[in-house]
């Protein structure tokens, strides 16, 4: 038994681990699954319960890493002339794919704000990008999956077909996906055209948001200072932005620091989070058509291994919401009570969100996301939460379950309204309840 | 299951209808808990806003249907995410005195039901990987005084059975919680003079809710009573044995 957390290192349970090397090792594990139920696990980036199974067993799936690369010639696929897809098995990393694909001129189209993540992961959890607002979700660009289904079968699924969409966002409760196909976006540098830009309270950073065009776009957002905000935005540098550069595709992304195996309960206190939260909007230079390296603009906290650990053995909390447009003030009734409470948050991430996928445990819609980060052992932190909980599902929106990790079970209906719907495809796929984590026995799934 | 902030969805209790018990049931659905199973050996279920109560049977002084009780706990409301075994029997020290099998039967609720169902419910959990069990001791056990010897005896042994419990689920992701309230002002004890550092089983509810949040192995209610029975367990026998209650 190995006892196991997500990334914000809160509620741990024993689990026995296996860690299959191919589809039918992986499909045997399926076929023998213990009674108390298996549930598929990547990089472990999810930040509560999702990708554990208290006393049953987790299959890590980060073994299984094959992949490739198929580029040919599409005609009105609205993405370019060349179209790129790749095949790759559901452990493969994100930082692994950036790493091979962009060299060769090719990005993922759909980044977290971490490459730690597998495939896997990106696609029981329909991972969003800085691009939702125009590219949607990990799951509107795949093309197949290759799901392990409860009776142990491989199945290979393709959009329109209900399990695919109940898979999409079904944080591993569908089966073991073992190998996905997605599009590529074609790139010609891998450098950032980056616009940056500081606002002074959460209506500026709305209103410059809801203006922008560009393909990414997000904000941090200082929550202990009324939402004043740092504003990133950009799209992919074309070769004519870089001039005189010799290897215009040249990505090696470097981790530059690594956080201490130990920080105390409290270091990170409504004291030093402000003067963090200060020091990163000083620093913040305002620029125009600055040119970035794909790490900085995508994925800054890369740039620090095992940050999690800041918080102290206790853990922290991200709370990830969406609200839908027209609902902006619900986002501000949260900003302005967490400012008000004094609520030590690092940087709060804030992106707009486009169109869904079809997948009914999907988490985006059309609106705003806010996402931030509070130690566990914050008093009156349950409370807070759960306050908000209700104003969000008030207004229509949701929580994000790859980041939940407190949610009650009563909140998911209102949130998730296709649940039902979900259930049902599941139920007929999986009946008698296979594929188990510690987040559905938590949310009734 | 429990979450990152402490609470939990199901909650089963033995003893159903213990004050203290009922106290920390509230407390818990106040935090969250949805669906709870009261076993209990009769008398009328309370309501407890904001959750599913079920009720079953249980006699402490059959150990033979304990098995039976967990088992439709766990068919009704699923993983058992906390256990409280609450029941126990007080009495007085004239009165087994007087009748030394009611003595023995007494012992039979007080640490026999405890060790069968504290057995069963670890059962459970260890197989579960999670899940905190509940167990209320007495400061009563802690050094057992002449006025309630048998009552404490009883205490005594819990008390020990659960630490090693405990102790034997270390690892399993299951935990055991050992409660040493000192004297409670409630149903148990009516009519008695309190004693000193008395306290209430809302009191005792608190200090439990805290303990399981935090991951506790043992908690003292009031926490002061640590401290004087540190002092009381070093006090020479001779007066030890004098004191008046
Ligand atoms: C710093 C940071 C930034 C992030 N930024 C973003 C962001 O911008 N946008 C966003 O959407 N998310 C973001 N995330 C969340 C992250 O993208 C998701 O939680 C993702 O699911 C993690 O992938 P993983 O491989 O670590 O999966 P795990 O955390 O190991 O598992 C997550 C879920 O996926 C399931 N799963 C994993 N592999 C498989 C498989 N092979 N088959 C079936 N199910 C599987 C698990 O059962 C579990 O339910 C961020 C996380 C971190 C730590
Ligand atoms: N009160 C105190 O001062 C004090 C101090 C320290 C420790 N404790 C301990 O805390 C626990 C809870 O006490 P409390 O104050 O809540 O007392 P309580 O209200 O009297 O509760 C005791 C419960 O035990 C039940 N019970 C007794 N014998 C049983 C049997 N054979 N089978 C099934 N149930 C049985 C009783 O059921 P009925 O309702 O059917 O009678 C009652 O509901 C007890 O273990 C007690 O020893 C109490």
């Amino acid at each position: 038994m190995t006892f196991l957390t997500g990334w914000a290192r809160t509620a741990p349970t024993p689990a026995t681990v296996a860690r299959p090397r191919t589809t039918a090792g992986l499909a045997a594990l399926v076929a023998g699954a213990p009674a108390r139920g298996l549930v598929a696990r990547g990089l472990g980036r999810s930040y509560g319960d999702a990708a554990q199974n208290a006393g049953g067993l987790v299959v890590d799936c980060t073994a299984l890493t094959s992949w490739s690369l198929d580029v040919g010639t599409g005609v009105g696929t609205g993405v370019g002339t060349d179209v790129g897809a790749v095949t790759a098995g559901a452990g493969v990393s994100m930082h692994e794919l950036m790493t091979a694909l962009v060299p060769r001129g090719w990005f993922v189209p759909v980044s977290p704000g971490t490459r730690q993540v597998t495939v896997g992961g990106a696609i029981a959890a329909d991972v969003h990008g800085k691009n939702h607002r125009r590219d949607s979700s990990f799951g509107a660009h795949l093309r197949s999956l290759t799901l392990v289904t409860a009776d142990g079968a491989t199945r290979v699924l393709r959009p329109g077909d209900p399990l695919f969409w109940a898979t999409v966002g079904g944080m591993g409760l569908t089966g073991v996906i073992a190998e996905a196909t997605f599009a590529c976006l074609p790139v010609e540098t891998s450098r950032m055209r980056v616009d940056i830009e500081r606002t002074r309270d959460l209506d500026e950073t709305l209103e410059v948001m809801a203006a922008t065009g560009d393909r990414y776009s997000v904000a941090w957002i200082d929550l202990m200072a009324r939402g004043r905000s740092v504003l990133t935005r950009g799209d992919h540098a074309t070769r004519d932005d870089l001039p005189g550069i010799a290897d215009p595709l040249a990505f090696a992304p470097v981790t530059r620091l690594t956080a201490p195996p130990w920080a105390p309960n409290g270091l990170l206190n409504p004291l030093t989070v402000r003067a963090f939260n200060e020091a990163w909007y000083r620093r913040a230079r305002p620029a125009h058509g600055l040119i970035q390296g794909l790490g900085p603009f995508f994925h800054p906290l890369d740039s620090i291994k095992g940050w999690n650990r800041l918080y102290g053995s206790r853990g922290f909390v991200q709370y990830q919401f969406v609200v839908p447009d027209g609902a902006e003030e619900t986002l501000r009734r949260i900003v302005d009570r967490l400012s008000a409470d004094g609520v030590p948050s690092f940087l709060g991430v804030l992106k707009r969100l486009g169109p869904g996928t079809p997948g009914p445990l999907s988490f985006p819609m059309p609106g705003w996301t806010l996402a931030l980060d509070v130690p566990a052992g914050r008093r009156g932190l349950a409370g807070l939460l759960r306050m908000f909980d209700g104003w969000v599902a008030e207004a229509g929106g949701r929580v994000y379950l790859a980041k939940d990790s407190r949610l009650p079970g009563g909140m998911m209906a209102a949130m998730y309204p296709r649940l039902g719907e979900w259930r049902a495809v599941r139920a007929e796929a999986d009946p008698d309840n296979v594929f188990r984590s510690d987040l559905a026995r938590r949310l009734d799934l | 299951m429990k979450n990152a902030l402490g609470s939990v969805d199901t909650v089963l209790v033995f003893g159903g209808l213990s004050e203290i018990g009922l106290a920390i049931v509230r407390r818990l659905v106040r935090g969250g808990a949805r669906r709870v199973v009261l076993a209990v050996r009769g008398g009328e279920a309370p309501v407890i806003d904001g959750a599913e109560v079920h009720v079953v049977g249980f006699d402490a002084a059959r150990p033979e249907t304990h098995g039976a009780v967990v088992d439709e706990a766990v068919r009704l409301v699923g993983d058992l995410d906390v256990v409280i075994s609450a029941f126990g029997v007080l009495g007085t020290q004239r009165e087994y005195d007087a009748d030394p099998v009611a003595a023995a039967e007494s012992i039979a609720v007080n640490l026999g039901g405890h060790v069968s169902a504290g057995l069963f419910a670890a059962r459970r959990l260890r197989e579960q990987g999670h899940g905190t069990l509940v167990m209320l001791s007495s400061v009563a056990g802690v050094r057992v005084r002449r006025a309630n010897f048998v009552y404490g005896a009883g205490k005594a042994g819990l008390d020990g059975f659960a630490q090693g419990l405990g102790d034997s689920l270390h690892g399993t992701g299951a935990r055991v919680l050992v409660v040493r309230p000192g004297f409670v002002r409630g149903r148990m004890t009516a009519g008695m003079s309190p004693a000193p550092m008395s306290t209430t089983p809302g009191a005792v509810a608190d200090a439990v809710v805290a303990g399981l949040r935090s991951g506790a192995e043992l908690v003292w209610v009031p926490g002061g009573l640590r401290v004087l029975f540190t002092a009381m367990r070093s006090l020479p026998r001779a007066l030890w044995r004098r004191l008046p209650r």
